[in-house]
């Protein structure tokens, strides 16, 4: 079996939810096996209402489920959940804070060789600068199970950014999820990397090299980008010469600009802020490693440019 | 809890006839208002709360309790006319409508208004969301019925028709939706701008039951709207031939009141048009 990635956790947790609570639903756009969705139809076929290839109405009639009590999961992948529906989500579901959990799958570079049409890297953008709304992006399929249950059980609005890498779970197991809550899982001096989703795999595989070699950074996993944890993040920024904020997203909106917002509004020194992520541009076809790859995202090219921040030499 | 006591055709004439005037009245002079499709849609709004509805004002917050949903949201101050006349609002509200503060916005905000049930005015929305009430109360084994006032300029929003796909598909047989068919929206006149028609034939090609009636004749509409339990696999369409801006003169038949502002004298011109014309109701 192949190792396990944020959408597999998901889809397990909300099978486990469907029958735990009566009030769950999932509604899906033709990609129910692989958003994983379909997954519902093993505790109760009726509660899987599959809407057609028509996002829009999809998220509009979630709205109406919510409106008479149901807690409705919305899936598709994440570049058509949240660009294509975005009026109906801002209309419907984040303007009357209702209780719809929006689920981008395939989310990031690493949809891979579908290629830029499919490749999901503005999303957080997108439903972070709406009111009301939760933004969660876990890192591995156990913390997808774990958001996934702290989605369901916030009232009000939430998006779940979730993706096909199939990168097993490396988080440590008793981690634990508490919704708005930054993780530290490494202090160290120096630089301090902050990221979010699966490419946290690359991040911790970058920390064991430079420890390696001598060099002692900091890692803290961003599970949830709205809120962000801003305190807990400037009081940890400030013991640092170095903040890195990594992840698989366009640099404007998402985690960096999160980490950005925190640091410009700082009273006092400010350490530097270096954003690694997808540079205001669109992904290809590839695999989901080369893209990783291509875009400064593995473990080498984060490593490298914590390297260079610290004045020493590649390689 | 039991359904309120029916009206006579010539009862809900004058209702209609009030609410037009209400709209007149609450809009005053000097300020930008929605006239054409509020003025249009009034007897279809009276139909659907006087007539169809299980619904009145002890029933705001009855889970079983029928459901009106004005797609076309900008049409709302019909909705606030009607909801006074039943007493879910107070008469005197209506003329703080838009005003900062009040609860009557420009826009349907049922966070903020007794008897609304959904955002909506960014349109399409209206007939997902009520799929969704049904498709939720079904789960629930609860029955009641969603009625979903639509502009037929809104029907150039793609999504109306995702949504009436799942509407039938489902086979929603207690939601119904009727078509404001004005013939006018913002800048012209609907069918020059992008045409709608035939449709009561588009409605029947997406699996519903679709009828066309003089929106302006109350006892047609609710004989239409009496039809609504009569197919239980099929949901039932309402195309309504109206006049926009009907009852207001030099605002009919154009899109030019669609978003208009009037005068001193046009507002007292079309006050006592509208009193007159309620006068001969009173006559009759």
């Amino acid at each position: 079996m192949s190792p396990e990635a944020t959408r597999d956790g998901f889809g397990k947790a909300l099978l486990e939810l469907v029958r735990e609570n009566r009030q769950v639903v999932a509604l899906d756009c033709d990609l129910g096996r692989s958003t994983r969705s379909f997954r519902v139809t093993e505790a109760d076929p009726a509660r899987f209402i599959e809407m057609g290839i028509a996002e829009q109405d999809m998220v509009s009639t979630a709205a109406g489920l919510a409106a008479v009590g149901k807690i409705p999961f919305c899936n598709s992948f994440a570049v058509f959940v949240t660009g294509r529906a975005f009026d109906q989500i801002r209309q419907q579901v984040s303007l009357p804070n209702a209780n719809v959990k929006i689920c981008g799958s395939s989310a990031g570079l690493t949809q891979g060789p579908d290629g830029a049409t499919h490749q999901s890297v503005l999303d957080v953008a997108l439903m972070r600068s709406l009111p009301n709304m939760t933004v969660l992006v876990p890192a591995d399929s156990r913390q997808a199970g774990a958001a996934t249950r702290a989605a369901c059980a916030h009232r009000g609005p939430v998006y779940l950014r979730l993706s096909r890498h199939e990168t097993g779970d490396f988080l440590p197991p008793d981690l634990g999820f508490e919704l708005g809550r930054l993780q530290v899982l490494r202090e160290g001096t120096g630089t301090l990397l902050i990221g979010c989703g699966p490419v946290m795999r690359n991040v911790l595989d970058a920390v064991r090299s430079l420890s390696e070699r001598g060099l002692d950074p900091g890692v803290v996993n961003a599970h949830t980008l709205k809120p962000f944890d801003g305190t807990t993040f400037a009081r940890l920024a400030r013991r640092y010469r170095t903040v890195v904020t990594v992840e698989e997203h366009s640099v404007l909106g998402g985690l960096g600009t999160a980490a950005a917002e925190v640091l410009a509004e700082l009273d006092g020194p400010s350490p530097r802020l270096v954003r690694l992520g997808v540079a205001d541009t669109y992904g290809e076809s590839a695999t989901a490693d080369e893209l990783l790859a291509k875009h400064d995202l593995d473990a080498a090219a984060i490593a490298a440019r914590v390297l260079a921040i610290e004045g020493k030499a590649k390689g | 809890m039991s359904r309120p006591e029916r009206m006579t055709v010539r009862e809900m004439q004058r209702i209609a006839w009030q609410i037009r005037l209400a709209l007149v009245e609450m809009f005053g002079w000097g300020k930008a208002h929605h006239y054409g499709g509020s003025l249009s849609c009034t007897e279809i709004v009276t139909a659907l709360y006087f007539h169809a509805m299980n619904y009145s004002a002890a029933q705001v917050d009855d889970p079983q309790r029928d459901r009106l949903i004005m797609s076309k949201g900008h049409s709302v101050p019909t909705q606030y006319a009607a909801l006074a006349l039943l007493g879910v609002l107070p008469e005197n509200e209506l003329a703080t409508i838009k005003r900062l503060g009040s609860r009557l916005q420009g826009h349907p905000d049922p966070h903020r208004t007794p008897g609304i049930e959904a955002h909506t005015g960014s349109l399409g929305q209206g007939l997902s969301f009520a799929n969704g009430v049904a498709l939720g109360a079904r789960l629930d084994g609860r029955r009641f019925n969603l009625y979903v006032v639509l502009g037929d300029g809104e029907l150039q929003e793609g999504q109306v028709w995702e949504a009436a796909m799942t509407t039938a598909h489902y086979r929603l047989a207690n939601v119904c939706a009727v078509v404001d068919r004005n013939r006018h929206q913002s800048q012209g006149e609907v069918d020059r701008l992008m045409a709608v028609e035939p449709l009561v034939g588009r409605f029947e090609a997406f699996g519903w039951r679709a009828k066309r009636v003089n929106g302006h004749d109350v006892a047609a509409l609710c004989r239409a709207l009496d039809a609504l339990p009569e197919d239980p696999a099929k949901p039932l369409a309402i195309v309504a031939d109206t006049v926009k801006g009907r009852g207001v003169g030099f605002l009919e038949n154009s899109h030019v009141g669609h978003n208009s502002v009037l005068t001193a004298a046009q507002y007292h011109e079309a006050v006592a048009g509208i009193r007159n014309h309620l006068a001969t109701l009173e006559d009759i």
